[in-house]
């Protein structure tokens, strides 16, 4: 987030697109409805009629993969009212002609054929949102798991920058981040073309300060990204996979290629708390220890460094899984000889700028936001403040495309898929607590009631999905969240799951896959 | 009794909300949340009251497992590390150590996805790193 989410509550307008906040990140969701609360204009833009969308002042639902129309579409409205921010485009921006050339065409009458919106309702988003003395965009994987995904997320920017919502108190365009450490993940490296602190390993400066650090010889060879190792355990230049904590068979998309992939693999190592789908395929499985049994930080979507703190002793004969690493790392010849996590946040500020001023004592309370570059740095609550990371902001035009798969005569229905409150990511976690597990202890699928009348589905029936990669079965939910056209399913449960049926294709820049789109049949199962 | 009290951040969403894991003879009993975090200010959503279940469950994970002849059979440390280590050099001899892949956890600490990248890219030489992130 170039924002905290405190300053959500003084936000003036709220647009959350792509985010199902409530669910998936519940203690943002307090905060717009504070914002609401003090008088904050609230927009939703959502396929699903979800929560949040009962109490916004405009809810919107655009046809899945059209987010560029739609942004392009508010754009258009401001700059044709003059609701835009001269000022900041002129001082802190630059290619600003090209967006505002690029827009001219997409009129609400354009757009809302291709989101099916109607008009006077962006002409209303374009209003608030231009209008408001601060406005804040709030979104998720709903925005970042197309194979527009870049496209959507600049587009955002554009908007952002448009009306000089950026840089300042309680505005900012702001990803929630999924999962509770992804933010730390990539902090730290975990990247196939970056060290820790997003240093490009195809530098050589960069290749030969971690040379010096860790006395050793690096690649200055970008590596590869996920659904390129897949691929690459398919077609055998890829021999050996070490998974820590993570799930691919539930989480990536087209499940019968991930099996394939990984069934591959001459070594499969996976490091786990618990015995996976994925884990079942491996050559060895290591126990790692969960988060209440070890110290160290987590990074959370505001960039606020936190503390982890031992609760308990490792389960059972588990391990922490830096002291897994490191006794890995010792036998194949590079030593690592830490003594603590501890120990490890010393090398990590000391080789990453924005982390310099991080200790576990300056932890205590609060955490610390980065960057934080020196021991005398109080942190940044948002980013951008007197300028860009570059100077000035870019602004990029950008055209709408269509998601790469589309309905037809065989797969009639849109699917996108999502979180459900009580659950999270694969389910790993969720469903092994018997509380969360017991409130929603299976799959579904939510579809419209006119559409459950035409295929003779009545609600709890069991159907048949089928994409054009897999199959699976699951109950029905009919409910008017989803629109005609359209079904939902959770992608937290093995036996019904939704993965099997997504579509790999990939963003070109970002190689995301397109989990929020594809096309399926539903039929009702003999 | 032995009764402690530990703060900690939750590892379930972004949010990073902080709780107490309330521990008694060292079984986690319950959460506490706590008031002055400046991220949940006291509250916690559904998955953060619950959150010491799943890191009590019986399924959990406890000993290493080594596949044998095609089936599981639990290890100690030592030989799943050992096979470990010695599988992983033997393909980085062979075939370089750009035929190896790693995916860290959005799960894991900072230390430990610190620690990773750098088996990787220090201990293997490949940049064949990537998380989740985007899923
Ligand atoms: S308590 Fe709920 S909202 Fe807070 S971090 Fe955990 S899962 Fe997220």
């Amino acid at each position: 987030m170039t924002n905290s989410v405190a300053e959500l509550e003084n936000s003036a307008c709220i647009f959350v697109i792509g985010s199902n906040t409530t669910s998936s990140h519940p203690l943002v969701a307090t905060r717009i409805f504070r914002a609401k609360q003090k008088g904050a204009k609230l927009i939703v833009a959502d396929p699903r009629k979800i929560q949040l969308a009962l109490m916004a002042d405009t809810y919107v639902r655009q046809n899945l993969g059209t987010d560029v129309a739609l942004i392009n579409g508010i754009m258009h409205v401001i700059l044709d009212r003059g609701w835009q921010d001269q000022g900041f485009i002129e001082e802190r921006t630059e290619g600003f002609e090209t967006v505002k050339e690029k827009v001219r065409s997409y009129t609400p009458e354009k757009v809302s054929g291709i989101t099916g919106i109607p008009e006077e309702d962006i002409v209303k988003i374009a209003e608030d949102f231009g209008t408001a003395q601060t406005a804040s965009i709030v979104y998720c994987m709903g925005i970042t798991q197309h194979v527009t995904g870049v496209d959507n997320v600049k587009s955002l920017a554009n908007l952002a920058m448009l009306t000089g919502n950026v840089g300042k108190e309680s505005t900012g365009v702001n990803p929630l981040r999924g999962q509770n450490n992804v933010q730390g993940a990539c902090d730290m490296g975990g990247l196939p073309n970056v060290y820790p602190g997003y240093q490009a390993v195809n530098m050589l400066d960069n290749q030969k300060k971690f040379e010096s650090i860790w006395g050793t010889d690096l690649s200055d060879q970008v590596g590869r990204t996920v659904s390129d190792m897949l691929g690459g355990l398919s077609d055998g230049s890829l021999k050996a996979l070490y998974v820590m904590g993570e799930n691919p068979m539930l989480s990536d998309p087209d499940t019968a290629h991930v099996e394939k992939a990984l069934k591959a693999a001459e070594l499969l190592v996976v490091q786990d708390i618990f015995f996976t789908p994925t884990a079942e395929l491996a050559h060895v499985v290591l126990p790692g220890s969960s988060f209440a049994e070890k110290d160290g930080t987590f990074t959370n979507t505001e960039r606020r460094v936190m503390r982890v703190r031992k609760a308990i002793e490792p389960v059972g004969d588990s391990r922490p899984d830096w002291q897994i690493i490191q006794e890995i790392s010792n036998r194949l010849g590079y030593s690592m000889d830490y003594d603590s996590p501890e120990a490890i946040l010393k090398e990590i500020a000391e080789v990453t700028p924005s982390y310099s001023g991080i200790t576990y004592e300056r932890l205590e309370g609060e955490g610390l936001q980065w960057p934080c570059p020196d021991e005398g740095h109080p942190g940044t609550k948002f980013l951008h403040k007197d300028a860009f990371a570059r100077g000035k902001g870019l602004f990029h035009a950008i055209d709408f495309k269509p998601p790469a798969e589309s309905v037809d005569a065989n797969y009639p229905f849109w699917l996108t898929t999502g979180r459900i409150h009580v659950h999270y990511h694969t389910g790993t976690m969720t469903r092994n607590s018997p509380t969360l597990h017991s409130e929603v202890p299976e799959g579904s699928l939510e579809i419209n009631p006119g559409d459950a009348g035409q295929l003779g589905i009545r609600e709890g029936d069991e159907v048949e999905v089928s994409s054009r990669r897999g199959k699976i079965r699951t109950k029905t939910v009919l409910t008017e969240r989803v629109k005609e056209g359209l079904v939902f399913m959770p992608f937290h449960f093995v036996e019904s799951n939704a993965n099997a049926l997504t579509n790999p294709a990939l963003d070109p820049i970002a190689k995301i896959p397109e989990l929020k789109v594809c096309a399926v049949r539903v039929e009702k199962a003999a | 009794m032995d009764y402690r009290t530990a703060l900690t951040t939750c590892t379930y969403c972004g949010c990073g909300c902080n709780f107490y894991l309330e521990v008694l003879d060292g079984q986690i009993i319950d959460t506490i949340p706590c008031k002055t975090s400046p991220v949940n200010e006291g509250k916690l959503c559904v998955k953060g009251w619950n959150v010491h279940e799943f890191v009590q469950s019986p399924n959990r994970l406890t000993r290493p497992l080594l596949r044998k002849n095609g089936a599981f059979e639990e290890a100690s440390w030592d030989e799943a590390l050992d096979f470990t280590a010695s599988k992983l050099r033997e393909i980085k001899d062979n075939c370089g150590g750009n035929s190896v892949g790693f995916l860290s956890s959005a799960k894991a600490t900072n230390e430990e996805n610190y620690l990773f990248q750098k088996l990787a890219r220090a201990a293997l030489g490949t940049n064949n790193i990537d998380h989740c992130a985007r899923l």
